[in-house]
C-alpha cells in the first residue's frame, strides 16, 4: 500500500517534470498562461463585435476551458512521452502498480489545469471587468475542479492511445480545437446542430461550464449536483476506457514486441 | 549568382511545400483549424445582434490559418533543423543562411492558401454563404501578395529564434494576439487605442483590408501597397538581424543544442 502509494504521489511528480515539455518557465508562462489569456480576450472580443452574448458567457467558457490545455496536452505528453523518450520498456518492465502509475501521472496536471483556469479568471476580472459575487467562488471552484478532472481523463486516454498511435499530438490538437466548438466555450449548446451538440454532450467539459455558468450567475453548489455528477461519471468513464487500453497496449505490446515501435 | 538564387528559391519553395503538405500537424493547422475557428464565428455572428457579413468572418478565418501555419512553420523551421541535424550543415554552406530559409518560411504561408479555400468552401456549403466578389482580379492579387508579406514577416520570427533554443514558445504565444491586433475577425475599432498603431507594423493588417476591399468593393491598391512594403521591410531587417543573430549563435556555441 505504502509502495502503490509513494509510486503514485513521487512517481507522478517525477513524470511531471521529466516529460512535460512546456515545464520550463519561458515555456510555461508563453504557453500555459499567455496563450489562455489571449484565447480568453479573443473570444470575448469576438462575442461584443458580433453583439452576441455577454462578456461572462465568454470568460466562464474560455477560463473552465483553458484547464483543458493541460489536461489534454499535458497529460498526452505525460503518458505518450514514455515511448517518444525510449523510457515506455523500463517502465514497464517494473512490478509497480499499474494504476498507481497510471493515476499519479494525472495529478499534477489536475494542479496545473486549476492554476491555468485561476489565471484565467483573474486577468478576465483584471481586463475586461469580469466579476463574481463571493458566495459564488465556492461553488465556481467545485465546478472547475470537476471539470479540469475530466478534462485530464480525456488526456489520459488520448495519451494511452499515443503509446501505440505515432502521431498523437494530431489527436490531441484536433480535439483541444474541436472542444471550443462542440463544448459550449464559445456557441451555447442549443445553437449548435443536434449531431454536434450531441458529441459535445459525450464529452467531458460541456456539463462542467454549465455548472460554472450557473454558479456565476448564483446558483447554490447544490444546484449543479446534475450537470457535475454527468460531468464526474464522464471523467470516470473516460479514464476507466484510458486504463483498459493502457493495460491492452501493454499486454500487446509485450506479446508482439511492439512496445517502442515507431 | 542571381540564377542561383532564384533556383534556390523555386526549388526551395516547392521541396517545403511538398514536405509540409504530407505533415498531419499541418493539414491541422491549415485546413481543420481554420474549419473549427470559421465556424465558431459563423455561429457566433448568428446568435449576435450585430449585422456580420458571414463571407468577412471567412476570410477572416482564412487569413487566421494562414498566420497559424507560417507561425508554427517559422517557428519550427530553426526547431526542426536543429532536432534533424542540419541546422550547422545549413548555415556552413557557400550560399546565405536568408536564402536558404526564405523558402521555408514562403511555403509555409503558401500552405495557409488551403485555409482561405477551406473556409470558403466550408462557409459556402454549411451556411450558405454567397461567394460574390466584387474585384475578383484584385481579389486574385491580394491573396499571393498577402501570403508572400507573411512569409516575410515570418522570415523576421524566424530569424530571431535562431538564438532560442524554446521558440515554439513564443510560437504558441503569438498565434491569438495577432489574430486580434490585425482586426481578423474582430474590428479594431473594438480594441484598445494603443493597438492601433501596432497593427499597421503588421502586414496581415493590411492584408485583410486589401481582401476585404476586393471582395467587397473599393480599391485594394493602397492596402497591396503597404502589404508589399512592408514585406519588403521585414525582408531587410532580417537581412540584417539574421547575420548578427547568426554569429551570436556561432559565438555562443549554441546553434544545435536543442
Amino acid at each position: 500500500m505504502t509502495v502503490s502509494l509513494r509510486v503514485f504521489l513521487v512517481g507522478g511528480a517525477i513524470s511531471y517534470r521529466a516529460l512535460f515539455n512546456w515545464i520550463r518557465p519561458g515555456m510555461y508562462a508563453a504557453t500555459m498562461l499567455g496563450s489562455p489569456l489571449f484565447q480568453i480576450l479573443f473570444f470575448t472580443y469576438l462575442g461584443r463585435a458580433t453583439g452576441s452574448r455577454d462578456d461572462n458567457f465568454f470568460v466562464v467558457g474560455n477560463a473552465v476551458q483553458v484547464a483543458a490545455m493541460s489536461g489534454i496536452y499535458g497529460m498526452t505528453m505525460g503518458i505518450a512521452n514514455e515511448r517518444q523518450y525510449g523510457t515506455l520498456h523500463a517502465l514497464l518492465g517494473t512490478p509497480a502498480n499499474r494504476l498507481a502509475i497510471f493515476a499519479g501521472r494525472s495529478l499534477p496536471y489536475i494542479a496545473n489545469g486549476l492554476v491555468v483556469s485561476a489565471f484565467g479568471f483573474a486577468t478576465a476580472w483584471l481586463l475586461l471587468g469580469f466579476r463574481v459575487e463571493a458566495g459564488a467562488v465556492l461553488p465556481l471552484v467545485v465546478a472547475v475542479s470537476v471539470t479540469t478532472c475530466s478534462c485530464v481523463a480525456l488526456g489520459l486516454l488520448i495519451g494511452s492511445i499515443g503509446l501505440r498511435a505515432r502521431d498523437v499530438f494530431f489527436g490531441a490538437n484536433l480535439v483541444y480545437f474541436l472542444m471550443l466548438l462542440v463544448c459550449g466555450v464559445n456557441v451555447a449548446n442549443e445553437d449548435l446542430p443536434g449531431w454536434l451538440a450531441a458529441i459535445g454532450r459525450s464529452l467531458p467539459l460541456t456539463h462542467g461550464i454549465e455548472a460554472a455558468r450557473a454558479a456565476v450567475d448564483g446558483a447554490a453548489l447544490g444546484a449543479l449536483a446534475g450537470p457535475l455528477a454527468t460531468e464526474a461519471s464522464i471523467g470516470l468513464a473516460y479514464a476507466a476506457v484510458a486504463f483498459c487500453l493502457f493495460r491492452w497496449f501493454e499486454r500487446e505490446g509485450r506479446r508482439t514486441g511492439s512496445l517502442e515501435r515507431s | 549568382m542571381k540564377g542561383v538564387s532564384a533556383r534556390l528559391l523555386w526549388i526551395g519553395w516547392r521541396f517545403h511545400l511538398v514536405n509540409l503538405s504530407r505533415s498531419a500537424f499541418y493539414v491541422l493547422v491549415s485546413i481543420l483549424q481554420p474549419v473549427i475557428f470559421s465556424s465558431i464565428a459563423f455561429f457566433v455572428a448568428r446568435t449576435g445582434s450585430e449585422d456580420a457579413a458571414l463571407l468577412r468572418l471567412a476570410l477572416g478565418a482564412g487569413l487566421m490559418g494562414i498566420w497559424s501555419a507560417t507561425l508554427f512553420g517559422s517557428g519550427g523551421a530553426i526547431q526542426w533543423q536543429r532536432r534533424q541535424g542540419t541546422l550547422e550543415l545549413l548555415v556552413g554552406a557557400p550560399r546565405p543562411f536568408l536564402a536558404t530559409l526564405l523558402p521555408l518560411t514562403l511555403a509555409t504561408s503558401t500552405l495557409g492558401l488551403y485555409s482561405i479555400a477551406a473556409t470558403l468552401v466550408w462557409g459556402r456549403l454549411l451556411f450558405k454563404i454567397p461567394l460574390a466578389f466584387a474585384h475578383p482580379w484584385q481579389l486574385a492579387l491580394a491573396l499571393p501578395v498577402t501570403v508572400v508579406s507573411l512569409g516575410l514577416l515570418g522570415l523576421l520570427l524566424a530569424s530571431t529564434f535562431i538564438l532560442y533554443r524554446q521558440a515554439n514558445a513564443f510560437s504558441n504565444l503569438l498565434e491569438y494576439p495577432i489574430w486580434l491586433a490585425t482586426g481578423l475577425l474582430v474590428p479594431l475599432s473594438l480594441l484598445p487605442g494603443w493597438v492601433t498603431p501596432i497593427s499597421w507594423a503588421l502586414s496581415p493588417t493590411w492584408g485583410m483590408r486589401a481582401i476585404e476591399e476586393a471582395a467587397f468593393g473599393g480599391s485594394a491598391w493602397a492596402e497591396l501597397g503597404a502589404c508589399l512594403g512592408l514585406g519588403l521591410g521585414y525582408l531587410a531587417v532580417s537581412a540584417v538581424t539574421l547575420r548578427n543573430f547568426e554569429r551570436l549563435a556561432r559565438d555562443r556555441a549554441t546553434l544545435s543544442l536543442t
